[in-house]
C-alpha cells in the first residue's frame, strides 16, 4: 500500500498535555497494572507436573491429525492444497489413484515434519474435505528428527486417539463427510 | 424490443456490423453461460489435474458468479479409459469437441466421437478402437477442462508447483519446440510450445513421454578411470574403475590422450552445436591430425507424416545437421561413424573419444570390439554399454533438458535453449568439461561459444545475434 492510498488516514501526534509532561500520572497508571497482577490469580503452571488447560479445543492449534471418513479410510484426497498453503513447506504428499471405486485420488504417503511446522493452521483452513485438523495435543516430543516426521499412519493414529475427545469439526460446521 | 443475442465469433461480418462485447446484457449472458456449464461440471477441482491451468476456472473467475445456485455438489467424475495414454473423466467434459476435431483433422485417425445427443452427449471411442496414435497426448493439452487426463502425468504433481523452461525435444530430428515442466530438478511432463516453423502446436507421444530415461537410476555418474593392465590389451574390463575428481579429470584426460598418440573422436549428434565445436577444438588441441567424425546416428523406421502435416522423423537424434556443420569446419569430408569404426579397426588410431548421450542402447558387442585394442578409450555416455565396459575413461553425459545450447533440426532451423534441470550429482554436462579443457575460465557460457562459432563460420553466421524463441533458419543468408 502506498502512502498516498486514499484508504490511509494520516493523523498528527497531539502535543503533550500537562499531565503527560508531569510524568507522574502515567507512572502511577503503569504501577497500578503491575500491582493488579501481583494480587490476581496465577496463570503460570508447573509443566509437566501440572497440565495446562486448553481453553477451546476447537480453535487450539496443536499436533495435526488426519481424519478418517465414515468407512475408516483416510479422508484426504491428496489435493496438495495444504502443502500449497503451508508457509513452512513441512507437508510432503505423494498422490496416486485411489484403491476404491468411489474415490479418485488418495495420498500414497502423507508426512508432516512437526519440527518444521509453525502451527499456523493454514493447512486446516485450506483443506477442502476437512481431512487435516489441528488437535489440542500440545506436548510434542521425540528422540530424533526422523521421529518427528509424522507419516500417514501416525497422523491417522492421532485421529484415533483424539476422535472421542475432539469430534471432527466438520460435522458441526457443515463440512464434508 | 431487443432481438436475442448471437455469438459475435460465428456471425458473418457485413458492412456496417457493430459487435457489442461489453454491455451489461452481454456480461449477464456470459455469466449465465458460465453458470450453465458449471451445473453439470463436478466441483472436484482439488483432485483434478487441470486445476490451475483450467480455462473453465479462468473464465469462471472472469465472467462467472461467486455463488453456485445449483444444488448439485458432485465431487467425483466417472472415469473411462480411452487409450493407452489418455483417460477420460466423463462428467468434467463441457462438450467443446476439440479432441474429436483433433483426431479427425490432425492425427487423421478419428478414434474419438460424440455419443448420444443433447444433455446426454458424451465423448467416447468406437468400440474396439482405442485412442492409440502417436499424437494422442495432444488431446490432453487441447482439452480446456480436466476431462482428458494424461495417464503418465496423472496425480504426479500439481501444476502450480512446476516451473517451465522453453526447451527443444531431443527425440528425433524434427526438433519440436517444447516446454519442460519441472520442480526441484525433477521433470514431470513436457508440453508443446507453439512454433509455426517446426511443430505448430503439437508434439508426438514418443517425445512427450521420452524423457523418463533422465531420471533412470542406472545412469552413469562420476568420472572413472581404469588403470592400464600389464597385458598387451591396453584396457581390461575386469579392472575396477578408479573414481576421479572432476577438476583432476581435465589435466589427466588431456595427458592420457596426448600420451596415447593418434586420436579419433566421435561427435555425437545428441550434443549441441556449441559442445560439438568445443569438443572438436579440444581434440585438435591434443592431436592436430585427430580424426573428427559425426557419431552414431540412430534411425528407426521411416518418417511418419500425419494428415494435419505433423511429421515424426526416423532419425532419432536432434542435431545431426548441427554436428555435421561443426565437423565440416574442421574436416570438409565430414567423416561418418562407420568411417571412424573402420579407421580404428584398421589400426590408424591409438586413442578414441566416443561421445554418446543416447537415451537407448546403441552399440553392439561386434562394433565395440573394434575399440578393444586402443591405448586409451574415452567413453562419454548416459548408460553403460559394451563400449563403456572397455573404456579407459568412463565419463557421464548430460541427459535431455540438462544441457544448454543450440540444436539444428532436419529443416536447418537452429533453436537455442537453456538448461531446465541440473544433472544428477557427479555429472558434468559435456559443455562444462570441454569449456574447462579448453582452459576457459568461469562458468560455461554457451552464448559466448555460439557467438564465436558464428563469427568464424559461414554455416552458422545466422547464430550471431539474438535467437528468437522460434529459432532461426541457418540457410537464411543462402536463400537471399
Amino acid at each position: 500500500m502506498k502512502p498516498t492510498d486514499p484508504s490511509v488516514t494520516w493523523i498528527e501526534e497531539k502535543p503533550l498535555g500537562l499531565g503527560e509532561r508531569l510524568y507522574l500520572p502515567l507512572f502511577v497508571q503503569g504501577l497500578t497494572t503491575t500491582a493488579r497482577h501481583l494480587v490476581s490469580p496465577k496463570l503460570t503452571v508447573s509443566y509437566p507436573e501440572q497440565r495446562p488447560t486448553v481453553g477451546n479445543p476447537l480453535i487450539y492449534r496443536g499436533v495435526h491429525r488426519l481424519n478418517r471418513d465414515t468407512e475408516g479410510r483416510v479422508k484426504c484426497v491428496a489435493c496438495f492444497l495444504c502443502a500449497t498453503a503451508c508457509p513452512a513447506h513441512c507437508i510432503d504428499i505423494v498422490a496416486t489413484n485411489s484403491l476404491w471405486p468411489d474415490r479418485e485420488k488418495y495420498p500414497e504417503s502423507f508426512s508432516i515434519d512437526e519440527l518444521r511446522c509453525i502451527f499456523c493452521g493454514m493447512c486446516e483452513e485450506a483443506c477442502p474435505v476437512d481431512a487435516i485438523e489441528l488437535t489440542s495435543l500440545l506436548d510434542l516430543t521425540g528422540k530424533s528428527r526422523e521421529e518427528m516426521i509424522f507419516d500417514k499412519e501416525k497422523l491417522l493414529s492421532v485421529y484415533d486417539m483424539t476422535k472421542d475427545a475432539e469430534p471432527m469439526k466438520s460435522a458441526s460446521l457443515g463440512g464434508t463427510l | 424490443m431487443m432481438p436475442k443475442l448471437v455469438p459475435g465469433c460465428q456471425t458473418p461480418a457485413k458492412d456496417g456490423t457493430v459487435i457489442v462485447t461489453e454491455s451489461q446484457l452481454v456480461k449477464d449472458s456470459r455469466a449465465r453461460v458460465e453458470e450453465a456449464l458449471l451445473i453439470d461440471h463436478p466441483i472436484d477441482c482439488p483432485i483434478c489435474d487441470k486445476a490451475g491451468e483450467c480455462l473453465l476456472q479462468d473464465y469462471h473467475f472472469q465472467h462467472g458468479q461467486a455463488e453456485r445456485r445449483a444444488d448439485l455438489h458432485a465431487f467425483t467424475s466417472r472415469r473411462r479409459d480411452v487409450g493407452p495414454t489418455v483417460t477420460l473423466f466423463v462428467d468434467r467434459c463441457i462438450m467443446c469437441t476439440r479432441c474429436v476435431r483433433f483426431t479427425r483433422e490432425v492425427s487423421g485417425t478419428a478414434e474419438l466421437m460424440v455419443s448420444a445427443r443433447g444433455s446426454k452427449e458424451e465423448i467416447d471411442i468406437f468400440p474396439g478402437h482405442p485412442l492409440d496414435n502417436k499424437l494422442s497426448g495432444n488431446v490432453v493439452d487441447l482439452c480446456p477442462v480436466g476431462a482428458l487426463g494424461d495417464k503418465d502425468f496423472l496425480y504426479q504433481q500439481r501444476v502450480w508447483f512446476m516451473k517451465r523452461e522453453a526447451n527443444v525435444c531431443g527425440g528425433c530430428s524434427a526438433g519440436c519446440s517444447i516446454h519442460t515442466e519441472h520442480n526441484q530438478d525433477t521433470v514431470y511432463r513436457l508440453k508443446p510450445r507453439e512454433n509455426p516453423h517446426v511443430n505448430t502446436w503439437w508434439i508426438c507421444d514418443d517425445g512427450r513421454y521420452g524423457w523418463h530415461h533422465i531420471h533412470d537410476t542406472s545412469r552413469l555418474v562420476g568420472a572413472g578411470r581404469r588403470a592400464n593392465s600389464s597385458t598387451d590389451r591396453s584396457t581390461d574390463s575386469s579392472t575396477p574403475l578408479e573414481a576421479v575428481e572432476w577438476m583432476e579429470v581435465v589435466p589427466r584426460l588431456r595427458a592420457d590422450l596426448k600420451a596415447a598418440g593418434r586420436l579419433a573422436v566421435a561427435v555425437s549428434p545428441m550434443l549441441t552445436v556449441e559442445e560439438a565445436w568445443m569438443l572438436c577444438a579440444v581434440a585438435r588441441s591434443i592431436d592436430p591430425q585427430a580424426l573428427l567424425a559425426v557419431g552414431y546416428v540412430p534411425r528407426t523406421g521411416e518418417d511418419q507424416t500425419f494428415p494435419g502435416g505433423f511429421t515424426i522423423r526416423a532419425e532419432k537424434c536432434p542435431n545431426r545437421l548441427g554436428v555435421e556443420g561443426v565437423v565440416a569446419l574442421f574436416d570438409p569430408s565430414v567423416p561418418s561413424w562407420s568411417r571412424l569404426v573402420e579407421h580404428v579397426r584398421a589400426g590408424h588410431a591409438d586413442a578414441a573419444w566416443i561421445t554418446g548421450a543416447y537415451p537407448a542402447a546403441w552399440i553392439d558387442d561386434v562394433t565395440a570390439a573394434a575399440f578393444a585394442d586402443l591405448t586409451c578409450l574415452v567413453v562419454q555416455d548416459l548408460f553403460d554399454s559394451p563400449l563403456s565396459a572397455l573404456a579407459t575413461w568412463r565419463l557421464p553425459a548430460a541427459g535431455f533438458a540438462e544441457r544448454a545450447g543450440t540444436w539444428v533440426n532436419v529443416a536447418h532451423r537452429a533453436q537455442t535453449f537453456e538448461q531446465a534441470v541440473r544433472p544428477p550429482a557427479g555429472v558434468w554436462p559435456e559443455g562444462r568439461l570441454y569449456w574447462n579443457m579448453l582452459g576457459r575460465r568461469g562458468l560455461y557460457d554457451p552464448t559466448a561459444v555460439r557467438r564465436q562459432i558464428a563469427e568464424s563460420s559461414a554455416t552458422f553466421a545466422a547464430l550471431a545475434g539474438e535467437i528468437p524463441a522460434t529459432g532461426v533458419d541457418l540457410r537464411i543468408h543462402q536463400l537471399a
